[in-house]
């Protein structure tokens, strides 16, 4: 077979992999709900609960500097449980329907990352429409460039997602990546709070990616930034790559 | 023409345990091939590797010359599989299943269409096409996986105990679409514990236990290595045999005659008789004859 061919043969199969998830998101409506019920209290009660405090670090309303954080957040968890269902699938047979079909093991993976952050990526919107009504005051002009900080940010976790996917054999380790990895990775972010109030462990979120992708989606869409839009940007893009190309690279070694 | 399937001293050790012994034999194009043995016995395993999702720890199998651990790609190209376990997708429905399936296979639309319609036909399933695969039950779900094994018109299609858990009724549906897949030009390659379904379906029957094969050839040969028809006959009066048997075996009223051919002789073994009560013909099962290779009962 040609190149040529084959590249399209690949193209396909990413196609359908993608197709799938957003069907699937879009059937099943408890997942639908269910996904979007954290991140709306988390919202809606921190805003509240916060609306006087002042924090010394922080110059604007904190409804807008919370909701970008809180939108962040849709994609760390959603994105990072995308790339954990291919356990799931494992478990259900699914994944070797897969694996003996001749698309390509990194196209497969490739796949369900652009289907993961793209089931993401329509909680995430959801939600900032869900925050106009409880006080957000967004940058209108901005929110195009926050969709590509956005698609960042869910191809980096869902990327990871899969990594820990090829780790595990069973869901009995999902547990351990809620508690070890998105709940740590999702507060030290400055989502909730300035990373300067974390003062001399201020470096812990400088480490954490998730960070860059909070700061960046905050400055397109209330112009408020913390680190800075570019370095924010280039620090998703090389963590996504890489994180895609891991995630892929495990999966074509997988045995089942 | 070149055997589809090649398989040449074939060994997978688990954890120190060998699942498959050095196994070796060859599978012809168009055949519908069955690989019998108890649970346990390594079918699956050799399933397994002959399908690319794991690799044998020595030895070399090929399908349709090319080799599943070396090129893998072009191996998958080539075969459909229906696992042990179901490997639909519960929250697609039927079509979207196919759909699913022929995409990844890159068929391109008009022939999606026109395959997706043959094989729903080919198992009965038209009705259901817009049904979640959840709501449908047991049997169907099996027919579903035929359907997609062969969307793509594979040349081996592999059944991994295609019928197990099936009730009686939806079991012999299977078989006659197993059977239908004869006229597809697709080589069957089938595991069973089942005997029946093994001499049913089957051209040729490896005989697998504990990793090795120990024989393997037609049903009817392999049959016949343990024996024959037993013809009984419950009699008053005398009677005169002139046939070749195996074996006779009297009794008071009634005599037992083992012959090889039994629907030929027959009509010569009733004319020895002056008056007969009864006849009744016991015929040898592929499970004497795994009885009498392994000196195991099949479980």
């Amino acid at each position: 077979m040609n190149s040529s061919k084959r590249f399209a043969q690949n193209l396909n199969a990413v196609y359908v992999l993608w197709l799938r998830d957003v069907k699937r998101f879009v059937r099943t409506k408890s997942r639908f709900l269910g996904s979007l019920g954290m991140p709306f209290f988390f919202l809606i009660f921190f805003s509240l609960g916060f609306r006087r405090a002042t924090i010394p670090t922080l110059k604007i309303p904190y409804v807008d500097f919370v909701t970008p954080g809180i939108v962040t957040m849709i994609l760390l968890f959603s994105g990072t449980f995308s790339g954990v269902s291919v356990v799931w699938d494992r478990q259900f047979g699914f994944l070797r329907e897969i694996l003996v079909s001749p698309a390509s093991r990194i196209s497969i993976a490739f796949g369900r990352i652009l289907g993961g952050t793209t089931v993401a990526m329509i909680q995430a919107v959801i939600m900032i429409f869900v925050s106009l009504f409880v006080g957000f005051n967004p940058n209108l002009l901005g929110i195009p460039m926050a969709l590509i900080f956005m698609f960042l940010t869910g191809i980096t976790f869902t990327g990871i997602g899969v990594v820990f996917s090829t780790q595990m054999r069973d869901m009995h380790g999902f547990q351990l990546v809620v508690n070890f990895f998105v709940f740590p990775l999702f507060l030290l972010s400055g989502a909730l709070f300035p990373i300067d109030e974390l003062g001399r462990l201020k470096w812990l979120a400088l480490l954490n990616p998730m960070s860059y992708g909070v700061d960046g989606v905050r400055w397109c869409l209330t112009g408020y930034t913390e680190i800075n839009p570019t370095i924010d940007f280039a620090v998703l893009l090389l963590v996504g790559a890489v994180s895609t190309i891991l995630a892929g690279f495990l999966f074509s070694r997988m045995e089942e | 023409m070149t055997p589809i399937i090649k398989v040449a001293n074939v060994t997978k050790v688990y954890d120190g345990v060998k699942a498959l012994d050095s196994v070796s034999f060859e599978v012809e194009r168009g055949e519908i091939f069955g690989l019998l043995g108890p649970n346990g016995a390594g079918k699956t395993t050799l399933v397994k590797i002959l399908t690319t999702v794991i690799k044998p720890t020595s030895g070399k199998a090929e399908i349709d010359s090319h080799d599943v651990v070396k090129s893998a790609g072009e191996v998958r190209k080539r075969i459909g599989v229906v696992f042990q376990e179901t490997t639909l997708d519960n929250d697609l429905t039927v079509y979207e299943n196919l759909d699913f399936h022929a995409r990844l296979y890159g068929m391109d639309r008009k022939e999606r269409l026109k395959r997706i319609e043959e094989v729903l036909s080919l198992v009965e399933l038209e009705d259901y096409a817009n049904t979640l695969v959840r709501k449908l039950s047991g049997g169907m779900k099996r027919r579903l996986e035929i359907a997609r094994g062969i969307l793509h018109k594979p040349k081996v299609l592999f059944l991994d105990e295609p019928t197990l858990g099936l009730d009686v009724h939806t079991r012999r549906k299977i078989w006659r679409y197993v059977e239908g897949l004869r006229n597809e030009g697709v080589t069957v390659f089938m595991t069973t514990h089942y005997m029946e379904e093994a001499d049913r379906l089957c051209d040729r029957v490896a005989i697998i236990d504990r990793g090795r094969i120990v024989a393997i050839d037609t049903p009817s040969n392999l049959k016949r290595m343990v024996g024959g028809d037993v013809v009984r006959i419950e009699f008053e009066g005398e009677f005169k045999l002139q046939i070749k048997a195996k074996k006779i075996v009297r009794g008071e009223n009634f005599v037992e005659i083992t012959v090889e051919d039994c629907e030929r002789v027959l009509p010569e073994i009733l004319r020895a008789f002056k008056v007969v009560k009864s006849v009744s013909i016991r015929k040898p099962m592929l499970e004497d004859t795994f009885v009498a290779l392994t000196g195991r009962e099949l479980k």
